[in-house]
């Protein structure tokens, strides 16, 4: 049996009295691919940060495997006009690497005509790809990508997704990525997590294939790179987001906010 | 002559030639208020100086570096903006020191001096203990440099890589006080974060990478004590304030050249 590579047990952790993750249990094997989905302030960047060492559980245990190296894909990253940087240098700042290390990484992206410009006068896309080939220069057998489809249009995602697919297997590092995107999810990922504070569900997607009607929407070719998640909820979320279990009335289930006392499904 | 010139010029040679990487990297961060919050605090730190009778500079490493510890601590709480933190820290720490300095009777304090500085008034020995602490700064700055790189650009990242942000960080804000102590004998407490700001200021327009940018912030900074030092003994003008309006010549000298971004 394989050791995950990162793993969760039953992991809490609220932040000045505020309850943001819930008995989260989760484990990654080498070369898998998981995907984190849920709304906005579903604690997704909070169970990132967990996962990356940023923040220590409240309770709960996060195991990690003796040969994690994380590649991390920040969301976003403003750098200062003032610092005059180019993408060549800002690669070399993540340490031990050579011009060739460098140059294969850009190559890996598709960012190999970005090397010698200041970063800040490269397109978005671009700086993407070049963040991404930062992760990649660590070597990582874990590379965390925190909303990587945001801002990017859908030939753009499939192009990352396809990218993501490409390294995961040249490479066999476990991708953990988040989006915010409810149904879509990358065709790849092994592993989908609905995470509302706690793990609403979790499973496997299905191919866009099998949906005729989604397909319709787009181009062809696309049904490799995507895929549609079903949710399969047994509970749904009140106004004031308590967890509400399905076929019973709102007051009997609403003594759930604390940590410890959250029990449903 | 040449010996009250001397160690003027060695001091600001040198505080100007560290400022030049430390000072960089005030600009990249956007941090020149807290430049100011440790300048304003070195006042402090002259008064309580007085009242341990202490050396006046012993007093201002003390008290610059406290600040600079207590402030990168009270940063961490979200309730104040750190925007105003600084405010209350700097003009606190200003309003204690010379409310510390009148309540200490029979000693006159030479106020414009510690505002403004009074370079001409040091000695081949201050020059001495000057040059130690610069050292110390240069290879303390070498040594941090990468890594308050990659904190600079972003501190999730960095520490996601491994880097241990909260120390490197610190370690910084120590080498800014040192680096104000210091300055404090040169163009004074209301100066000071000019001879940071201005150079490396200057110096973006012609750097195309972050070491450049640090060496010719260096460079700008020690021509700027030239030029400040002669205009002061030809015209008799203060000298601090001489070698901040060269420094400020010189960057409106590089707004000339075209944009290289």
């Amino acid at each position: 049996m394989t050791t995950p590579i990162v793993q969760l047990d039953d992991v809490c952790l609220s932040i000045r009295g505020q309850s943001l993750l819930n008995h989260i249990n989760m484990a990654l094997n080498p070369g898998e691919i998981m995907t984190v989905i849920g709304p906005n302030g579903a604690g997704k960047s909070s169970l990132l940060k967990i996962v990356l060492g940023l923040y220590k559980p409240s309770s709960g245990k996060r195991r990690i495997h003796k040969r994690l190296r994380i590649g991390y894909m920040p969301q976003q990253l403003q750098i200062d006009p003032s610092l005059p940087l180019t993408v060549q240098r800002f690669l070399a700042l993540a340490g031990n690497s050579n011009h060739q290390d460098i140059e294969t990484a850009l190559k890996d992206v598709n960012a190999l005509q970005t090397m010698t410009r200041p970063i800040q006068s490269i397109s978005g896309g671009e700086f993407q790809r070049v963040l991404l080939a930062r992760a990649l220069l660590r070597n990582p057998t874990l590379l965390v990508l925190d909303e990587p489809a945001q801002g990017v249009d859908l030939h753009g995602q499939q192009e990352l997704y396809q990218l993501l697919a490409s390294i995961r297997d040249k490479r066999q590092c476990a991708i953990l990525m988040v989006s915010h995107d409810l149904h879509f999810v990358m065709a790849r990922t092994d592993q989908v997590i609905c995470l509302n504070q706690h793990v609403c569900c979790s499973g496997t997607a299905d191919a866009v294939a099998n949906h005729p009607e989604y397909l319709a929407l787009f181009d062809q070719g696309i049904e490799k790179d995507f895929a549609v998640y079903t949710h399969h909820h047994d509970h749904h979320h009140n106004i004031h987001g308590d967890v509400v279990k399905d076929n019973l009335p709102a007051f009997e289930s609403n003594t759930n906010k604390g940590c410890s006392e959250h029990h449903h499904d | 002559m040449i010996e009250i010139i001397a160690p003027a010029l060695i001091i600001g040679l040198i505080l100007t030639a560290i400022a030049g990487p430390l000072g960089s990297f005030i600009v990249w961060g956007r941090m020149s208020y807290f430049g100011d919050t440790l300048a304003h605090s070195a006042l402090l730190g002259v008064a309580l100086g007085l009242f341990l009778s202490l050396d006046p500079i012993a007093g201002v490493v003390i008290v610059t570096v406290s600040v600079a510890i207590l402030l990168s601590t009270l940063q961490k709480q979200r309730n104040i903006s750190s925007d105003a933190l600084l405010g209350i820290v700097a003009h606190g720490t200003l309003a204690l020191g010379l409310v510390l300095v009148s309540l200490k009777e029979g000693v006159r304090v030479d106020l414009l001096g510690l505002l403004f500085g009074d370079l001409l008034a040091v000695t081949f020995s201050d020059a001495l203990w000057v040059g130690g602490c610069a050292l110390l700064l240069a290879i303390v700055t070498k040594l941090i440099w990468n890594p308050l790189l990659n904190i600079l650009i972003n501190s999730d990242l960095a520490r996601a890589e491994g880097l241990a942000v909260d120390k490197i960080r610190m370690v910084y804000m120590i080498c800014l006080a040192l680096l104000v102590a210091i300055g404090m004998k040169v163009v004074g407490a209301l100066l000071i974060t000019a001879l940071l700001i201005i150079p490396p200021a200057g110096a973006r327009r012609l750097a195309s990478t972050p070491e450049q940018m640090a060496l010719l912030a260096s460079l700008i900074g020690m021509t700027s004590i030239i030029l400040g030092m002669l205009a002061s003994l030809q015209w008799d003008t203060p000298a601090g304030p001489s070698i901040v309006l060269s420094a400020c010549l010189l960057f409106s000298l590089t707004l000339t050249r075209g944009n290289q971004s």
